[in-house]
């Protein structure tokens, strides 16, 4: 290993460029740097024009997810060490309208999510007083890797449909609403079953499999998507049935 | 925010990449993917042959020589080992995501994925087995 | 420039925030309440914290056994009366937080779980996984979005405070997309903006945690308590300073000086069994903790490495599959970011900066002597926590504080006229201020990575674990003389679309006047309590120091330490012993 690698990193600045540059630097080459860590060397040391997200620094806040060498990634988890040999290329989140460098605009993420209901829905609020809804750990279960999504979006920027549709709902709202319908406390699954129903929501997936692919949560949003279709399609058939319902 | 406006000190213009036409070359799973997509129509074509071949039938054994004649012609032997490649592709990798699509829980566990492809793979063995019986007794 | 209003305006968008939030909208419907933040609430740092949140629910626990234990662990520096309220109100929070959704693990009856935690004699821990932080914060969100009455200003960093009229009325703020200035002016105002980890070098705290809420009420004249009291956590790693939760230690793991041995029993806390056992050993305070690594450190007895001294963290005895079940993000973490694996290797560690036990001065309610300015959080100082806080014992604050604040905020607001004009001209002369100084700025010659690094020297150096007078003296005085420094910073960024290097020199500022403060009280406080350690003065001394400091803005900008006695009810100081 030499003692320097060549971060290959796009910029836009709005009032300068009319599309994004590529500006090439040299960081240093250490065995337990990431990306970011290169990033912010840029930042603190060469040029402190460099514009990016961050914060955690451990892959549970979702800030610091761009594009790497063409792969969506977390960049707090990205060995520089496993991307040589240089230039290593940094460019936002694919498929994202670009504010500014390394920075996407992800409200329509936000009204996505919002629009999916993710809360409890109760017909009868249970008391304070009585205590917890009791929930056994396979009941847990049943919901909980859908629960682990830290909203970095490299989904969206691996899916392909969203790429082409941006109105698609998403892979991310998607898992979020199932985390939802499959929690033993929700009585919500039909509220959302309308919006997920809709052109944009599930049906525009076609099972290209690469959300699942790149989530660094392995949340499986792919899972959700295909087992909420199959749930869906089958519903008629509960409705018809006297015993059947959800 | 609009992508096409002037940017002035307080009003950033964003920027979209247009998504290219060959979006799926980019990318060695989306090329897969595609192809996958494809199979389809020859899942169609055959199907559209097998009627083709029941419609022959009712029609007599004259109709039906000339059918088969037919398909020994080199184009449709060459579109017969497409499809053929087309439909195996097809069916294993619909096996294969089958368990992303079906989770089965028994006694509290969650039924592993090559038990759900497996059991897909089995059921295909079967029925082929019962179909290649019946058509090779005669 | 735009101004906007609402009745509440809440500054941060993390756990104690958007508790905040949802009680103003629940308690008071009709009033407008707006959340802004410099993040995404997502991001906000509630997301990392790991190990639990500690309630009363279990039988053979009582109120005044988890207040006795919080207490103590404080070294008698809570305010009792908090306390009680504290202990009282978490365990119908964190059940109200499980009703809105939150995943808590469970006992195969299916209810709720707990797990042993450092400094609490019973069991009374709940966990969600090692993500208790995580998913808290991801609940809350989500649950907030239902409430059409919230309102947000995402990615709006706050530059200002308007205080008019004796009261605060809102705040200025900077748009990041666009580089705008906007103002929010509101009936009453509530900083859940965190704790200020990155005034130091090696800390568990994301990068955006640099104390603005804390240094937006000190310049606005609100007083800062406590801030001497920096809590370190024993484990963290040394480079990226990420936390390996107190809860691998409950599971039952080691802390190995560089012989193997378990050195903690060398420091009066406790004889080391092979099972955990509560308030002892791994399981003490951690002050104690990261007091006995300093203690190494000067026996040698450490190990070296390129970014510091570190000991080592050994879970292998506890075998792949617990955990893999119980610890399955400290297993992922380690892998992640340091190429370790715990199942097969032993961790290095070091304490790292974790909490501020300090903040903004509130009572119980939340209030600060500001009227119309109340806190929450780690911002914020009540105190529970007094001179050390227990794990476990934040994430249930934000909730429980989080609510107080929000409902007594909105009762002052629903009191309060619309703003007048003086407060619109304080808005502009802000935006004038910010277009002047720090927008249209050029020149400079200090660069932000220098002042930021020799401000980490100098705290790491004077305002650590151990802390002596002179040391603090001559912290206090190079503090001052990165204030002038800072003054004269030079930018690359010419940018006003989301211009970070700006927020950072913002940042940096703060942190600067946040520094001092600490500087300050530690060496007014001529004792040792808690995570507060002078070798000058190593004995507590309640007859003089059983009160809270209190940080001021002078005139010249240096702080003026007052004090103010502690409350006490039920408990009269005892001895803090653990392990006997």
């Amino acid at each position: 290993m030499g003692d320097t690698v060549t971060l290959s990193v796009a910029r836009y600045r709005p009032e300068q460029e009319a599309e994004p540059v590529f500006q090439d630097y040299e960081v240093p080459l250490r065995r337990d740097w990431v990306v970011l860590d290169a990033l912010n060397h840029v930042k603190d040391r060469l040029d402190g024009s460099l514009a990016f997200r961050w914060s955690c620094r451990m892959g549970v806040c979702g800030s610091c997810g761009m594009m790497v060498n063409g792969e969506p990634r977390l960049t707090c988890a990205a060995f520089l060490s496993d991307h040589l040999p240089g230039p290593i290329r940094v460019e936002p989140l694919r498929f994202f309208p670009v504010i500014r460098d390394l920075v996407v605009d992800i409200t329509s993420f936000l009204g996505k999510l919002k629009k999916v209901k993710p809360w409890i829905v109760r017909k009868e609020e249970k008391p304070i007083s009585e205590g917890e809804y009791r929930q056994t750990p396979d009941q847990l279960d049943a919901y909980k890797q859908f629960s682990m999504c830290i909203n970095c979006m490299l989904c969206y920027s691996a899916c392909p449909i969203y790429g082409l549709e941006p109105s698609f709902i998403g892979p991310a709202a998607i898992a979020l609403a199932q985390r939802y319908n499959r929690d033993s406390r929700d009585q919500g699954s039909r509220e959302r079953l309308e919006v997920l129903s809709e052109h944009d929501g599930i049906w525009q997936c076609t099972f290209v499999g690469e959300c699942s692919q790149v989530c660094p949560k392995n949340v499986d949003p792919a899972g959700a998507i295909q087992q909420y279709k199959l749930a869906s399609a089958t519903r008629w058939l509960s409705l018809l049935l006297p015993w059947g319902e959800r | 925010m609009i992508p096409a406006a002037r940017s002035t000190p307080f009003h950033p213009r964003w920027y979209r990449r247009r998504v290219s036409v060959w979006w799926w070359l980019e990318k060695g799973s989306y090329t897969l993917f595609v192809l996958r997509e494809l199979t389809s129509v020859f899942v169609a074509l055959f199907a559209a042959l097998t009627l083709w071949q029941v419609r022959a039938l009712a029609a007599g054994p004259e109709a039906y020589g000339d059918l088969v004649a037919r398909l020994r012609s080199p184009g449709f032997l060459a579109l017969n080992v497409v499809g053929l490649v087309s439909l195996l592709f097809h069916s294993v990798t619909w096996f294969n995501l089958a368990p992303k699509a079906i989770v089965l829980r028994i006694r509290g566990r969650r039924v592993p994925d090559w038990a759900v492809a497996g059991a897909n793979y089995a059921a295909w063995v079967l029925l082929s087995a019962g179909v290649a019986a019946i058509l090779l007794r005669a | 420039m735009e101004v906007f209003s609402c009745d509440v305006l809440v500054v941060g968008g993390g756990g104690a925030g958007l508790r905040a939030a949802i009680a103003v909208a629940e308690t008071h419907p009709r009033l407008r309440v707006a959340v802004i933040s410099k993040v995404y609430p997502m991001r906000s740092h509630t997301v990392s914290a790991e190990g639990g949140a500690a309630a009363v629910i279990k039988a053979g626990d009582t109120l005044d056994a988890h207040a006795y234990d919080t207490i103590s662990g404080g070294d008698w520096l809570c305010d009792q009366d908090a306390v009680e309220a504290f202990v009282k109100e978490a365990p119908e929070e964190m059940l109200r937080l499980e009703h809105w959704g939150c995943p808590w693990s469970r006992d195969p009856d299916g209810t709720i779980a707990v797990r042993p935690f450092g400094g609490m004699k019973v069991q009374r821990t709940w966990f969600a996984a090692d993500k208790t932080g995580f998913h808290m914060l991801h609940t809350l969100f989500q649950t907030s979005l239902k409430y059409e009455a919230v309102q947000r200003y995402d990615e709006c960093f706050v530059t200002r405070l308007l205080v008019d009229g004796g009261r605060c009325q809102g705040v200025v703020a900077i748009e990041l997309d666009s580089g705008k200035v906007l103002a929010v002016t509101a009936g009453a105002v509530i900083l859940c903006t965190g704790g200020c980890g990155r005034v130091f070098p090696f800390t568990t705290n994301a990068n955006i945690k640099n104390g603005d809420g804390m240094a937006l009420a000190y310049r606005a004249g609100a007083p800062l308590k406590d801030m001497e009291f920096v809590q370190y956590h024993p484990t963290g790693l040394p480079f990226t300073g990420i936390l390996i939760t107190e809860a691998a230690r409950s599971e039952g793991g080691w802390l190995l000086n560089k012989d193997g041995y378990r050195y903690l029993q060398d420091y009066d806390l406790g004889k080391p069994e092979p099972k955990p056992v509560l308030r002892s050993m791994e399981l003490g305070p951690r002050d104690r903790l990261s007091q006995a690594f300093v203690h190494e450190q000067e026996k040698r007895r450490t190990l070296k490495g390129p970014y510091g001294d570190y000991v080592h963290l050994d879970i292998r005895h506890l075998g792949e599959k617990l955990i893999n079940k119980k610890l399955p993000f400290v297993r992922e973490l380690c892998l992640k970011y340091e190429n370790i694996d715990p199942v097969r290797e032993m961790i290095p560690v070091r304490p790292v900066v974790h909490y501020m036990m300090g903040g903004v001065s509130t009572d119980i309610r939340g209030a600060t002597p500001l009227p119309g300015l109340y806190a929450a959080g780690e911002v914020a100082c009540v105190s529970i926590n007094g001179a050390n806080r227990l794990g476990s014992n934040s994430l249930p604050e934000l909730l429980v504080f989080g609510a107080r604040a929000g409902e007594a905020a909105a009762a002052f607001a629903a009191g309060q006229d619309a703003p007048g004009p003086s407060v619109l001209r304080q808005v502009h002369d802000e935006e004038v201020r910010l277009e002047r100084d720090v927008l249209g700025r050029t020149g400079g010659r200090e660069k932000i990575v220098t002042l930021r690094e020799e401000m980490h020297q100098t705290m790491e150096a004077s305002a650590g674990i151990y802390r002596t007078g002179p040391a603090l003296q001559r912290a206090a005085a190079k503090l001052r003389e990165l204030q002038e420094r800072v003054r004269d910073l030079s930018l690359d960024d010419r940018s006003r679309t989301f211009n970070t290097e700006l927020t950072a020199a913002l940042e940096l500022s703060y942190m600067l006047d946040l520094a001092e403060t600490i500087v300050h009280s530690a060496l007014e406080r001529r004792e040792s309590r808690g995570s507060h350690q002078r070798t000058d003065y190593p004995d507590r001394d309640d007859g003089t120091f059983l009160a809270h400091s209190l940080a001021r803005r002078g005139e010249d900008g240096t702080p003026r330490i007052e004090y103010l006695p502690a409350t006490i009810t039920r408990w009269p100081p005892g001895e803090r012993v653990y392990g006997r």
